[in-house]
């Protein structure tokens, strides 16, 4: 669709639009209305890498302060244009393909770290800085974001909320939605609304942080969040072992939960038909790390003890490849990457040379911590005979991601929608976060569930017109 | 209150779970905030989510306002009746549905007692993390709907932490699932929004928990130190150094005199007590209870002792935990406040109160969660001596604004409630508060559920958004609109 064409239809929506001065002016062309914000260079049309999920949008619009962007937001809105937010685009993919994508919003300027109050462990920061520039500042004063999400020299925090990407941290330290105690967000009305605060304990009004973290951008922009912080840990300490089997390392992940270990990381890596292989991390002083590595060890049999290193921990990231993608092509897996692999910085410099020609998709799953080696026999029984390749990597918390692959791509489809099957009815969940484009299409998010209804009314209380990325939630929200 | 819609809600839950008679319903006319009392018309006492949504539907239908209540232990007055309503108690769902050990989970009904959860899976070595005060008498639907908290939420978060989801019988009677016992549920995270929206979304039904393992070793160690300044700064240093206790407490010299009237914990009698809880692999603590001793000792602490049986433990949390009803033995009456401030700003605060308390001829005395900032000053006063009530209600209220300029909170867990309902607006600009208001209008259109309660004015939600409010940002030049 080209921008004029949108102007055209958006202007049979609206008659009119307000401007600053309150008086209402006739919109003949909705887009030379919204240009009047910002300046020149904050606009440009959209070319084909900025494509969402398939869908081109028109026009890229960068605001320099929230107020530009919530602006943006209610012209847009008033005028009947779609918009797309986005962040660095790492995780543009995720979620179905908008039904329409006029107006992509960038928080690429929005990018401040606005205040770090060490001494109370909080920072205040703009959606659009990225977390590996957040992490840097943040570590000048001994200090983190307990959380280790995909690609963070490129993950923004505005994406990473709402997309809700959880690593290996949040066995310890909990998910985003236990990190993030204030939000300010702008809805498609312009308006701009704080809640929560910067302090941690904080109980006054709704929990609106939490109803933004992982809502793909559906009810407004976030534009700034304010997050808890723990201090970087004194030594770190990792740990790989091979069970025998998936049902023994699903054992020793259980062992490991119910023992007295503080651990900060507990994964299990599968690879097709290879053996399991179970990693744990433990973070402390000299003489915590000695007598935890002493009690690791004695629970750990009849698994074997192997070599480790910190780029176990990359083991998700490598299932996408090193670099991030928005929507086009996959690179080759790496989940392959033992402890003879290099570490991979995920620069897209890095990028592996060769694009994987071969379809594959890779699914985030939900299940039960006691019931990974069962999901991944079930995923085994599912792939073997359609001769579909696949590796995963699973939380001790019960979040998983697998990737499928190379294979055939109806075959992918069928293990994807099967494997679903068999998780929902038991309180589990699939969700499709990439799908090379041979592969047919699936629903990406699964069933929501009897909560459906009332996800659709607050989407109508924030956002009646569907401006906000429209069709890429659930339930089509 | 219509005989025939008491009729109809006979019918649901039976005589037994039906009071109307007025002796009995003054039991209900408050919760722990006693200030504020409402009679309501009914009582009822459902067993069953069935009966809670059978109840609702009647309610919906004939647009009378319920108001949830589980123990009735709430502080502001979030399960004070509304007028013209009916009170609907969790008390009779009290059942532990199912205890799932290998996955850390636990479904129990919303009348289950907080104190309940943990006994049932101590002996296996968990926990219930979330322990407000009032632990042995509140009750996981009250935690829920206030997202309780309490001294370990420093280190191992709120009710909303360990809460995965929930059944919630929505203002209009229908039943939806939040949440669930695997972890993100696709869709919005709707059961951290009703965690914490103090019965306004609905009633919880049943509630899916997280229970935690007990760590290897728990040591408490109580230092005691000449003012609350010094304490405060041992406070600064433990959490610079990079530790995060499960607990931090501080108790000023008024608020440990309660509270050996009280318990006879054995504090020192001194001007600031701090109270450190390292929890954690055995060596782990030792090594950085070392260090937190030395802390304390270069702070000015006069005396340290380490707690180290569970029944020295269990004597040093008496004494905090029975502050609050403690103070009753040095005042006739008190306010309790739940304020939040960013913990560098304690010492000018601590300062302020006092200047404040002097001022007005009031004492305080002051229980704080030091490691995240939340104070409990108790403001003290006697309703016997004349315009007194009145200059504690000014000075505890001058005490939340002071808690906002410092860019804190009104409440750290005891919720906005009937009593700090006024101080969103001082807190919150008028565009946030309309903000959260949608997510109630999509909840509960006609504002049946806790109406009254939490917001300083209804938003009627057929408004559609209309009207453009300059933002405050605007307001005070920072930015512009085009």
């Amino acid at each position: 669709m080209t921008p004029l064409a949108n102007a055209e239809n958006a202007g049979n929506v609206v008659s009119a639009g307000n401007d600053a001065t309150g008086t209402e002016t006739r919109v003949a062309n909705p887009w030379d209305h919204l240009r009047t914000i910002g300046s020149r260079d904050q606009w440009r049309d959209a070319g084909p890498e900025d494509n969402v999920a398939g869908v081109q949008p028109a026009m890229l619009f960068e605001p320099v302060n929230e107020i530009e962007l919530a602006t943006a937001l209610r012209y847009a809105d008033s005028a009947g244009l779609s918009v797309i937010p986005r962040g660095s685009g790492s995780k543009l993919g995720w979620g179905n393909p908008p039904s329409r994508a006029d107006l992509v919003l960038s928080t690429t300027r929005l990018n401040r770290v606005i205040e770090h109050a060490s001494a109370d462990l909080t920072v205040s920061v703009e959606a659009g800085c990225t977390i590996g520039t957040l992490q840097d500042t943040l570590a000048q004063h001994g200090q983190r974001i307990a959380i280790d999400p995909l690609w963070p020299e490129h993950a923004t925090v505005g994406g990473l909320l709402s997309t809700n990407d959880s690593g290996t941290l949040r066995i310890r330290y909990g998910g985003l939605r236990d990190l993030i105690i204030g939000a300010t967000i702008a809805l498609p009305d312009g308006t701009l609304a704080s809640s929560g605060g910067k302090v941690v304990k904080n109980v006054a009004g709704y929990d609106l942080p939490k109803l933004v973290t992982g809502a793909l951008g559906t009810l407004g922009v976030i534009t700034r969040a304010v997050f808890r912080l723990h201090p970087l840990p004194h030594k770190v300490r990792s740990f790989t072992f091979l069970p025998r089997d998936a049902a023994d390392a699903n054992r020793l992940v259980l062992a490991i939960q119910d023992s007295k270990l503080a651990h900060t990381g507990l994964q299990v890596r599968f690879n097709s038909g290879a053996q399991p292989e179970v990693d744990v991390r433990f973070e402390g002083t000299d003489a915590g790390l000695a007598a935890q590595t002493e009690m690791l060890r004695k629970l750990a049999p009849p698994s074997t003890e192997t070599q480790s290193n910190e780029d176990v921990w990359h083991a998700r990231q490598h299932l996408f490849g090193a670099k991030p993608w928005s929507g086009a092509s996959l690179p080759p897996s790496q989940a392959t990457a033992r402890q003879d692999a290099k570490p991979t910085a995920s620069t897209p410099g890095d990028a592996p040379a060769a694009q994987d020609s071969q379809p594959a998709a890779i699914a985030k799953f939900s299940a039960l911590p006691a019931s990974i080696a069962n999901t991944c026999q079930q995923l085994r029984d599912l792939a073997e005979p359609l001769d579909v390749h696949w590796s995963a990597v699973v939380q001790g918390t019960g979040l998983g991601w697998i990737r499928l692959g190379p294979a055939k791509a109806n075959a992918i489809q069928q293990v994807l929608q099967k494997l679903r099957t068999q998780l929902e009815p038991a309180g589990g969940s699939l969700v499709v976060q990439y799908r090379s484009p041979e592969i047919p299409e699936i629903e990406v998010w699964g069933n929501p569930g009897d909560a459906l209804a009332l996800m659709l009314s607050v989407k109508q209380q924030f956002d009646a017109r569907k401006t906000m990325n429209p069709g890429r939630f659930v339930g089509g929200i | 209150m219509d005989p025939r819609i008491l009729q109809q809600l006979r019918a649901i839950t039976g005589d037994r779970g039906l009071i109307t008679s007025p002796e009995q319903l003054k039991t209900y006319e408050c919760d722990g905030l006693t200030n504020f009392r409402v009679l309501p018309d009914a009582v009822l006492l459902p067993s069953s989510t069935e009966q809670v949504q059978a109840i609702v539907r009647v309610c919906h239908d004939a647009g009378i306002p319920f108001v949830a209540r589980g123990s009735g232990t709430g502080l502001s007055g979030g399960a004070l009746p509304v007028k013209d309503g009916v009170v609907i108690s969790t008390a009779r769902m009290n059942r532990i549905l199912e205890v799932d050990l290998p996955n850390t989970r636990m479904v129990v009904e919303p009348g289950v007692i907080n104190l309940e959860v943990t006994e049932r899976v101590a002996a296996s070595g968990f926990f219930y993390a979330p322990d407000p005060s009032s632990q042995s008498v509140c009750s996981i639907g009250g935690n829920v709907a206030e997202n309780a908290g309490g001294a370990h939420c420093l280190k191992y978060g709120f009710t909303t932490t360990h809460v995965l989801g929930l059944e919630v019988v929505l203002p209009n009677g229908s039943v939806a699932h939040l949440g669930g016992k695997s972890l993100d549920a696709p869709g919005y995270d709707l059961a951290g929004v009703f965690v914490g929206s103090e019965g306004t979304l609905g009633i919880a039904t049943k509630v899916i928990l997280r229970i935690v393992k007990r760590p290897e070793c728990i040591h408490t160690l109580l230092a005691a130190f000449g003012s609350t300044m010094e304490a405060g700064a041992a406070v600064s240093d433990i959490i610079g150094a990079g530790m995060l206790p499960a607990a931090i407490e501080m108790m000023d010299n008024l608020a440990i005199q309660a509270a050996e009237a009280a318990v006879h914990a054995n504090y020192p009698n001194c001007g600031g007590l701090l109270l450190v809880e390292l929890d954690g692999p055995t060596a782990e603590v030792e090594a950085l209870m070392q260090q937190v001793d030395a802390i304390c000792r270069k702070c000015g602490a006069t005396e340290i002792r380490v707690a180290q049986t569970d029944a020295e433990r269990a004597l040093v949390w008496k004494g905090r935990k029975a502050a609050f009803a403690a103070v009753g033995r040095i005042s006739p009456n008190y306010i309790v406040q739940d304020g939040v401030i960013p913990r560098t700003a304690l010492p000018r605060l601590m300062s302020e109160i006092e200047r404040l308390g002097v001022e007005a001829g009031i004492r305080v005395a002051n229980v704080f969660h030091a490691g995240d900032g939340n104070l409990h000053p108790l403001v003290l006063y006697d309703r016997r001596i004349e315009g007194q009530e009145h200059a504690a209600e000014v000075l505890a209220n001058r005490i939340l604004e002071l808690c906002i300029e410092a860019g804190g909170s009104i409440t750290g867990e005891h919720g906005v409630g009937e009593e700090k309902k006024m101080m969103m607006s001082k807190m919150f600009a008028e565009p946030d508060l309309e903000t959260m208001q949608r997510v109630r209008c999509a909840f509960d259109p006609k504002q049946l559920a806790n109406p009254t309660k939490v917001f300083p004015r209804p938003r009627l939600c057929g408004e559609q958004p209309g009207e453009y409010h300059p933002h405050p940002l605007e307001l005070a030049g920072v930015a512009e609109r085009f």
